[in-house]
């Protein structure tokens, strides 16, 4: 019996999906929880916080309109990212390159925006140390950002391999595309929740 | 293809990456592409098998130390003592520090290197995809990586027994804010965690995603083996119940080492003085719900494969039906979901509440329910058997009563005024003991047995494996019931002297010394069991392709399997227990042949006959 | 594995022709998520109550959230199973979020 294991691309026909497909939810799912347990120890934190300890909103300490723009930047990125791989769907190889490395440079803009962010916090003493409330925000977005990081080098593998990958296995590829896309939608959407919980309530 | 005749040791040996290569004329690949770096999934599912062993006689060595203490308080231990040091043993007498590092580590050791990696990386992974028919695990590149994290994750582990003031001593459960004072070793653990679960994490996408994607042609999920759908429902604990025990190790990292106070309560002092560095206002309670968020899941974790396996050794050495398959698929469902919401019946003595503690109450009780179906399920399987007493079996038979005793005496620890007394004393201790010890491990030990021709190619000894199993069996009962009395007597855990402080508990002190013979009793029970392991390798019987007459597609397979597994692809035409079939002579009818009790071949495109049902 | 450019992923067998609709969806759910965003913001200056600026700030995210899940991760036409597993996640998601708070309602807190 040939070694090779079946379904790597093709979809298995009962469940409709390649094991690369299932992967990747399935690896999402367990964020999702790695997450939850971060916002559920914020909320714990809060709620138990002695008074004075813990800021009213969290734009007394931290900055808005730099994380209003971030939220645009990330979501933005989300963009780029599925018409990437809808670009492959329409077989074209040079819109993918254009809107991957969008992709990657919103991906460094978000981060250069939020070292800007961390570093004005550190030159004011504004530490993890400092309060509850800034330990678990450097905590949750820091492991966020490492996240990014984490897609961004996915994504800079599939943009610079991607050239020899979509000539000798074009359907292949056009499903890794997909499955990264998956993953940084997700580092997305996490966003979107932190935003509103760390800066604004 | 290598073929068992030429190398006797493990199955699979090639090694070399799955994606298609050539058969006949590719070069062998050396060493270490073969036996370290593999991506095989059944050189893998040995090497797990094979460091879990090791790390389960390693854990089991410092227990072995701690029952000297317990046994003979503030006595020198002879020749042993004096090697470990003045920091841990001055003068060969135990000091407290150490006593709680040999704690906290055995218990981590025990679980985390242990049992798991051997239960779920070794088992599951050497035996699943053979039982699916699958030629490997979904991606056996990470494969290849979950084992060398969780190498690496103990490699750390162990080193932190090396690091100033010691290992890890605050409890396996790592409560804050004991814990975020500890030395250096604390730390290590955490480290050593993340590698741990982070591996965890990855093996638990392949197998789901194996099991899903990888059956077999007419394997639906209704005729998988119970051993399948156990390791199923455990790699889905493994990985939503994980992650916010990384979250929370995280955050007692950044307690330890950029003194934030995640889990510091405002104006902690500790030995007369004020914690400064720390502002204060974390909660500690908020480190115990994260951990038992993941703990509680992970006692699952530690005791559904052993059920799988005891379900496969049960139904073929009674040669007959597992009684009540549906029900074993139910419950083991319903167990794994809820599993996430009882943790807190760990947490009965923090001041929840009573109606949090009322709804911990009750789910623990509901809970309670398909566990005792899928072991009376087990339990009826043997009316009307006919009993093979392999050992296998006999370690499968041993689990039941031992897996009852475990269970019954969970009872009162769920409910949360009988809880008061019995919380942090040795009762816990005993009772967790029987359902992981005499429960899990025996089940792992049947599962080696079971499972050892068809890795190896020979059969183990059952001289030596009686040998193995008796004395066992006595001295784990000698270890493990006296914890009963002696934490009803109200001696607590974590005790570096065995309570013999305690004036209430003198009358119970000598069980110590009876535990402590029994645990080096039953260390030396397992003489036997490492000499056949080894012995048999070279001088066992051969095994042919299906020695125990089994029905699962394991055993269609040669033994041991060659690279890809199996000749051609299995295809399979019924349930995984057609054992005893009215009207055939033999007394077994594998899930992979075609043919039906009147003895003629079906074709499996002809429908009537035996033809395999669509994977749902 | 087929080197020609049959481009079938698991998502479908259609053509370049839904490929289109689904560009057109992408551009309409990026417009709604930046609208909705600076409704989040704007909500903020209106200095709410504790409660309800909660409430509506969670609404409004879970809505964007929900776009880019059910849009940009394809989540409305996925198969079955990835709902279920995705549905159980956020099941367990909701215990370890509230789960340890609400026992701290009737005890000791901090």
């Amino acid at each position: 019996m040939s070694s090779a294991i079946p379904y790597t691309v093709e979809p298995r026909p009962d469940t409709g999906l390649n094991n690369v497909k299932i992967g990747i939810w399935l690896f999402l799912a367990s964020e999702v929880m790695l997450f939850g347990a971060l916002f559920a120890s914020y909320i714990l934190l809060r709620v138990g916080a002695p008074p004075g300890t813990w800021p009213r909103h969290g734009a007394e300490i931290l900055n808005v309109p730099l994380a209003t723009l971030n939220t645009a930047v990330l979501i933005t990125s989300s963009v780029t990212m599925v018409m990437s791989w809808a670009s492959l769907m329409r077989k074209n190889f040079a819109k993918f390159r254009l809107y991957m490395g969008g992709t990657i440079g919103l991906g460094f803009v978000f981060l250069i925006i939020k070292s800007i962010e961390y570093g004005t916090k550190f030159h004011h003493h504004l530490f993890p140390s400092t309060s509850t409330f800034l330990a678990i925000y450097f905590t949750l977005t820091g492991l966020h950002a490492l996240h990014v990081i984490g897609g961004m080098v996915v994504n800079s593998y599939l943009w610079g391999t991607g050239g020899k990958w979509w000539k000798t296995a074009p359907q292949q590829f056009t499903n890794r595309v997909e499955t990264a896309g998956l993953f940084w939608h997700f580092v997305d959407l996490v966003w979107i929740f932190l935003f509103p919980v760390l800066y604004l309530l | 293809m290598a073929d068992h005749e030429q190398h006797t040791t493990f199955a699979g040996g090639d090694g070399g990456p799955t994606a298609g290569h050539a058969g006949a004329g590719h070069e062998e690949p050396g060493f270490w592409r073969r036996y370290w770096f593999s991506v095989d999934h059944k050189v893998i599912g040995v090497q797990y098998a094979v460091t879990g062993l090791l790390f389960l006689l390693f854990g089991f060595g410092l227990m072995m130390l701690m029952r000297w203490q317990l046994a003979f308080p503030g006595e020198a231990l002879p020749l042993i003592g004096n090697l470990l040091g003045e920091s841990r043993m001055p003068g060969g007498v135990m000091l407290p520090e150490f006593y709680n590092q040999l704690g906290a580590m055995h218990g981590t050791i025990m679980v985390f290197l242990g049992v798991v990696p051997l239960a779920v990386g070794g088992f599951g992974n050497f035996v699943v995809p053979l039982q699916i028919g699958a030629p490997d695990m979904a991606f056996p590149r990470l494969n290849m990586a979950s084992y060398h994290v969780f190498f690496w994750g103990g490699v750390l582990m162990l080193a932190s027994f090396f690091a100033p003031g010691g290992a890890a001593q605050s409890g396996w459960t790592s409560y804050a804010p004991l814990s975020d004072i500890a030395p250096t070793g604390q730390t290590m653990w955490l480290v050593g965690m993340v590698f741990l679960i982070t591996s965890s994490l990855l093996g638990s996408v392949n197998f789901i995603t194996t099991i899903i994607q990888l059956r077999a042609p007419g394997l639906s999920f209704m005729r998988l083996p119970f051993f399948v759908w156990a390791q199923f429902v455990t790699a889905f604990l493994l990985l939503l119940a994980f992650p916010p025990l990384e979250a929370a190790a995280v955050m007692q990292l950044m307690d330890r080492l950029a003194d934030t106070s995640f889990f510091v309560p405002a104006g902690l002092v500790v030995s007369g003085q004020l914690m400064s560095q720390h502002t204060g206002g974390g909660s500690p309670i908020l480190w115990q719900h994260l951990f038992w968020f993941l703990a509680h899941p992970e006692v699952y974790v530690l005791i559904l494969p052993g059920l799988g396996i005891i379900s496969e050794v049960i139904a073929n050495n009674t040669r007959k039906p597992l009684w009540g398959y549906k029900a074993l698929v139910y419950s083991v469902l319903g167990i794994g979901g809820m599993s996430f919401i009882v943790w807190a019946h760990h947490m009965f003595l923090t001041g929840m509440g009573t109606v949090m503690n009322a709804f911990f109450q009750t789910t623990t009780m509901i809970i309670s329910i398909p566990s005792v179906i899928i072991l009376t399920v087990l339990i009826l399987s043997l009316w009307g058997a006919s009993i093979r007493f392999s050992t296998p079996m006999l370690f499968a038979l041993a689990f039941l009563p031992m897996f009852a005793i475990g269970g019954l005496t969970g009872l009162p620890l769920g409910l949360s005024s009988a809880d008061i007394p019995l919380h942090d004393t040795y009762y816990v201790i005993g009772h967790f003991h029987y359902v992981v010890a005499p429960g899990t491990l025996f089940a792992l030990m049947a599962g080696i047995y079971y499972w050892y021709p068809k890795a190896t190619g020979r059969k183990l000894s059952s001289f030596l494996g009686k040998l193995h199993f008796w004395p066992s069996l006595l001295f784990m009962n000698g270890i493990f019931f006296p914890m009963f009395i002696v934490g009803l007597a109200g001696v607590s855990r974590r005790l570096y002297d065995g309570g013999a402080t305690y004036a209430h508990a003198q009358h119970v002190l000598w069980l110590n010394e009876l535990m402590s013979i029994s645990a080096w009793g039953l260390g030396l029970a397992q003489i036997p069991f490492i000499i056949n392991f080894f012995l048999s390798l070279k001088r066992g019987a051969l095994a042919d392709d299906n020695p125990w007459h089994a029905t699962t597609l394991e055993w269609a397979a040669p033994s041991p399997p060659p690279h890809g597994n199996f000749a051609s692809q299995p295809v399979v035409y019924r349930g995984p227990y057609e054992y005893s079939v009215p009207g055939m002579e033999r007394d077994y009818l594998p899930q992979f042949e075609p043919g039906g009790p009147d003895g003629e071949p079906r074709s499996s495109i002809h429908p009537g006959g035996a033809e395999p049902v669509p994977a749902e | 594995m087929s080197t020609d450019h049959h481009l079938g992923s698991d998502l479908d067998v259609h053509g370049d022709i839904d490929v289109d609709k689904h560009v057109r969806t992408y551009i309409t759910v990026f417009v709604a998520l930046l609208a909705l965003t600076l409704i989040t913001v704007g909500i903020f200056y209106l200095h709410l109550p504790l409660v309800p600026a909660i409430a509506l700030a969670l609404t409004v995210a879970a809505i964007k959230g929900s776009l880019v899940a059910c849009y940009f991760m394809h989540l409305l036409s996925e198969r079955k199973l990835v709902l279920l597993v995705m549905a159980v996640t956020v099941l367990f998601f909701l215990f370890v979020l509230l789960g340890p708070w609400l026992t701290e309602m009737n005890g000791i807190t901090g």
